[in-house]
C-alpha cells in the first residue's frame, strides 16, 4: 500500500505550482477562447457549464500515467479527446468529476474547477459535483434489477432529489437521448432485453435525468455498430446545444462529426500529456504539431 | 403434396432406426446384469446399479468403436467416467429420500401434528401423541437464529466487499476461522457463556444463540461470493450520478444481487436446520409444547430423532423416521418458499 503522506510529498515535488507550470505551455488557452467567442453565436447563451482543468497529474501507484493536462472546456461545447490506448485520456476525464479517486492507489494533482470552484476542493460535496457532472461509460451499464423507467429516474433516487412530475422527466429524458420512440410501450420491461446501442441510449437518458451541467463520455460507441454509433452522435449533437459535453474516442470521423474541439493525448511510453488542442477543423486540416499529424493522418509513428 | 409448405425439423436428434441398435444393447446390458446377478454372489440394489453400469458402459464403448473407429475409444471411457461419477453424488442424495420416505411414511398419522409427546412416551403404540412440541421449537430456533445471523453476515459481507474498511483481513480471517467451529463447540461456548453467566437459561432463544454462531459464516461467505459477482461498473453508474456509497449499495448492489443474498440465506438455513450437537447443551429438550422461545426448556425435530433412536424399539424408531421426515419437508418447504417469493420480481 502507498503511503498517503509519501504521496503528496511526491506530488507536490514533481508540481510545486500547477497553474504555473500550466500556463507556461505551448498550447495557450488565449487561442481556444478566442476561436470561441469567433464560434459562439450571439443571443444563444448556452446552459451548459464551464469547465476547467488546471495542470492535471495523475498517478496510480507509483506510476505517472498523466502529466500536466490544462484544458478549457466551454460552456455547451463538445470536446473530444483523441489518441492511442494507454495516453491518459481516460483518467483524464475520471478526474474531471472525481472517478479517478476510486481506483485503489489513485493519485492526482491539479485543479478542475467548475463554474470556478475547484471540485477537488475539501469543503466541497462530492455527491453533488459527480451530479453536475455526469458520465457516460464505455461498455452500456443499465441496472440489471431495474426496469427502463426505473433505469432512467434511478438517479432521482440515488441522489435524492424531488422531481414535481417523473412521467414527464422520463419522457423528456428518453426522448433527448433518442430512445423514446423505440421503449415508450414498454417502459416497465427490463432493461436486459434492449440491443446494446439501445442500453447505451439509456445510460443517457439515465445521465440525463438529474440535470447535470457537463456530460463526460467514456468512448460511448466503442462496443456498438455504426448504426447505434451514428444515432448516439445525432443525439450529441442535439444535448450539446444545452450542455458542455466532452468525449472520449478513438474513432476520429466521430471526433471530427461531433466536436466543436479537439485534443490530442500522446504518451512517448512515459505518462501520457496532452499534445495540441484546438478547433476540431484546424486539427484535422492543418495541426501545429507534427505528431498530431502524423495520428490524425493515420501515419502514426 | 404440401411440398412448398417447409415443415421445421429437428435434424439433430436421433432418429428411431439410430437409437435402436443402442436401446438393444442397454437391453442386453440390463440381461446380463440380471443373469449375473442369479449366479454369482452379487446381489443388492448397490450389485444391481453396479453391474449394470459396468455392462452398459462396455457395450457402449464396442458399439462406439465399431461405429467411429478407435478414436471413439477415449471418448466413450471419458463419457461413462463422467456419467458414473454424477451417479456417485446423486445415488445417496436419492438413497435418503427415498429411505426417509419409505421408513418415515409408516409413522405418519393424524395427530403428529396437534399433539405433542407430553402425555405419550416414545415406545406407546404409533397413534399416541406428536411432534408438535418439537416441529415449533425448530421453526422457533429457525426464525430466531435467521433473525440474528442474515442481517449480520450480510453487513458483514457488504463491509467486506464493498466498503473494505480497517481490519477487513483480521474480520474475513475470523469468519474462516468460524466457518470451521465445530458445532459442539458453539454450543458449550453459549452454555459457557451465556447460560452459566446470564439470567438466559437453556431455552430456544439460548439455542438459536448458539446456531446463529454456525449460521453467520455461512450467510457471510455465500453473500460475500454473491456480491461480488455485482459487476463493478454498476457501482460506478451510481456513484457517477451523485449516489452516495450507501445509497448505491442499498439501491443497486444488494437489488443485483437479491437472488443470491436469498440463496446465502437458505444455504444457512439449511447448515443449521439439523444441527442437534450444540443443542445439547442450550436447547434442554421438553416433550410439551412451549410457546416462549426465551424461558424454560423446548424441544427440536434433530431432538425428537435423536430421543426416537436411543430408545430402539419399533415404535420409537418409526417415530424417529417420521420426525426425519418432517425435517427435510419443513427445510424443503422453506428452500420453494424463499426461491418463489425470491424471483417473484422477475415474473411480472
Amino acid at each position: 500500500m502507498e503511503n498517503p503522506d509519501l504521496l503528496e510529498e511526491k506530488i507536490m515535488s514533481t508540481d510545486p505550482n500547477p497553474a504555473a507550470s500550466s500556463s507556461a505551455k505551448p498550447n495557450s488557452l488565449g487561442d481556444i477562447s478566442a476561436t470561441r467567442q469567433a464560434n459562439r453565436q450571439p443571443g444563444n447563451r448556452p446552459l451548459g457549464s464551464g469547465l476547467e482543468a488546471r495542470g492535471i497529474h495523475a498517478w496510480f501507484g507509483k506510476n505517472h500515467v498523466l502529466e500536466d493536462v490544462s484544458l478549457d472546456f466551454a460552456a455547451g461545447t463538445v470536446t473530444a479527446l483523441i489518441g492511442p490506448s494507454g495516453c491518459g485520456k481516460s483518467t483524464f476525464i475520471r478526474t474531471l468529476n472525481r472517478m479517478h479517486e476510486f481506483i485503489p492507489g489513485a493519485a492526482m494533482a491539479g485543479e478542475v474547477l467548475l463554474d470556478g470552484k475547484d471540485v477537488y476542493d475539501p469543503g466541497i460535496d462530492v455527491t453533488k459535483i459527480r451530479l453536475q457532472i455526469g458520465m457516460v461509460f464505455q461498455k452500456p451499464n443499465p441496472f440489471p434489477s431495474m426496469t427502463i423507467g426505473e433505469n432512467v429516474l434511478s438517479g432521482i433516487k440515488l441522489a435524492q432529489l424531488k422531481v414535481d412530475n417523473k412521467d414527464d422527466l422520463l419522457e423528456e429524458c428518453l426522448v433527448r437521448a433518442g430512445l423514446w420512440s423505440e421503449v415508450k410501450d414498454r417502459l416497465g420491461a427490463h432493461a436486459g432485453g434492449l440491443s446494446g446501442g439501445q442500453q447505451q441510449r439509456l445510460c443517457i437518458a439515465r445521465a440525463l435525468a438529474v440535470k447535470p451541467k457537463v456530460l463526460l463520455m467514456d468512448e460511448p460507441c466503442s462496443a456498438l455498430d455504426p448504426g447505434s454509433t451514428l444515432r448516439i452522435e445525432d443525439t450529441i449533437v442535439e444535448l450539446a446545444k444545452n450542455i458542455t459535453i466532452v468525449i472520449v474516442t478513438h474513432n476520429m470521423q466521430q471526433a471530427a462529426r461531433v466536436s466543436d474541439y479537439t485534443s490530442f493525448f500522446l504518451s512517448d511510453g512515459g505518462p501520457g500529456q496532452m499534445i495540441e488542442v484546438g478547433p476540431t477543423s484546424q486539427i484535422f486540416s492543418r495541426p501545429v504539431d507534427q505528431r498530431t499529424e502524423n495520428y490524425v493522418s493515420g501515419r502514426f509513428g | 403434396m404440401n411440398s412448398e409448405i417447409i415443415k421445421p425439423e429437428k435434424p439433430w436428434v436421433l432418429t428411431p432406426r439410430q437409437v435402436a441398435p443402442r436401446a438393444l444393447l442397454f437391453s442386453l446390458a440390463f440381461f446380463a446384469t440380471i443373469f449375473t446377478l442369479n449366479l454369482t454372489s452379487f446381489n443388492g440394489k448397490l450389485g444391481f446399479f453396479f453391474l449394470l453400469f459396468a455392462y452398459s458402459s462396455a457395450a457402449n464403448l464396442t458399439y462406439n468403436v465399431r461405429k467411429h473407429g478407435r478414436k471413439a475409444i477415449g471418448e466413450s471411457i471419458a463419457g461413462s467416467l463422467i456419467l458414473g461419477g454424477s451417479l456417485v453424488v446423486f445415488l445417496p442424495v436419492f438413497s435418503i429420500l427415498f429411505t426417509t420416505l419409505q421408513n418415515g411414511i409408516s409413522g405418519l398419522h393424524f395427530t403428529l401434528f396437534t399433539e405433542s409427546m407430553s402425555e405419550a412416551s416414545f415406545i406407546d403404540p404409533i397413534g399416541n401423541g406428536g411432534l408438535l412440541h418439537a416441529l415449533i421449537g425448530t421453526i422457533y430456533l429457525i426464525v430466531i437464529s435467521a433473525v440474528i445471523s442474515v442481517p449480520m453476515g450480510i453487513i458483514t459481507a457488504l463491509y467486506l466487499t464493498e466498503i473494505k474498511g480497517p481490519g477487513s483481513r483480521f474480520i474475513q480471517f475470523v469468519v474462516q476461522a468460524m466457518s470451521g467451529v465445530p458445532s459442539v463447540v458453539a454450543g458449550l461456548f453459549i452454555f459457557s457463556s451465556v447460560i452459566l453467566l446470564t439470567p438466559i437459561k437453556a431455552s430456544s432463544f439460548a439455542g438459536a444463540l448458539s446456531l446463529a454462531i454456525l449460521m453467520i459464516p455461512t450467510v457471510t461467505r455465500t453473500s460475500q461470493e454473491v456480491l461480488l459477482l455485482v459487476p463493478s461498473d454498476l457501482r460506478e453508474a451510481g456513484l457517477a450520478m451523485g449516489a452516495t456509497q450507501w445509497k448505491t449499495v442499498v439501491t443497486i448492489v444488494v437489488p443485483a444481487a437479491r437472488n443470491g443474498l436469498i440463496t446465502a440465506t437458505i444455504l444457512g438455513v439449511a447448515r443449521i436446520a439439523g444441527e442437534t450437537a450444540p443443542l445439547i447443551f442450550t436447547l434442554g429438550g421438553a416433550d410439551k409444547v412451549n410457546l416462549n422461545p426465551f424461558k424454560d426448556y423446548n424441544s427440536a425435530l434433530p431432538f425428537y430423532v435423536w430421543k426416537g433412536l436411543s430408545l430402539g424399539t419399533p415404535e420409537s424408531l418409526a417415530r424417529a423416521w417420521s420426525g426425519i421426515l418432517v425435517l427435510i419437508v419443513l427445510v424443503l418447504s422453506l428452500f420453494i418458499l424463499a426461491r418463489t417469493f425470491g424471483s417473484q420480481k422477475f415474473k411480472k
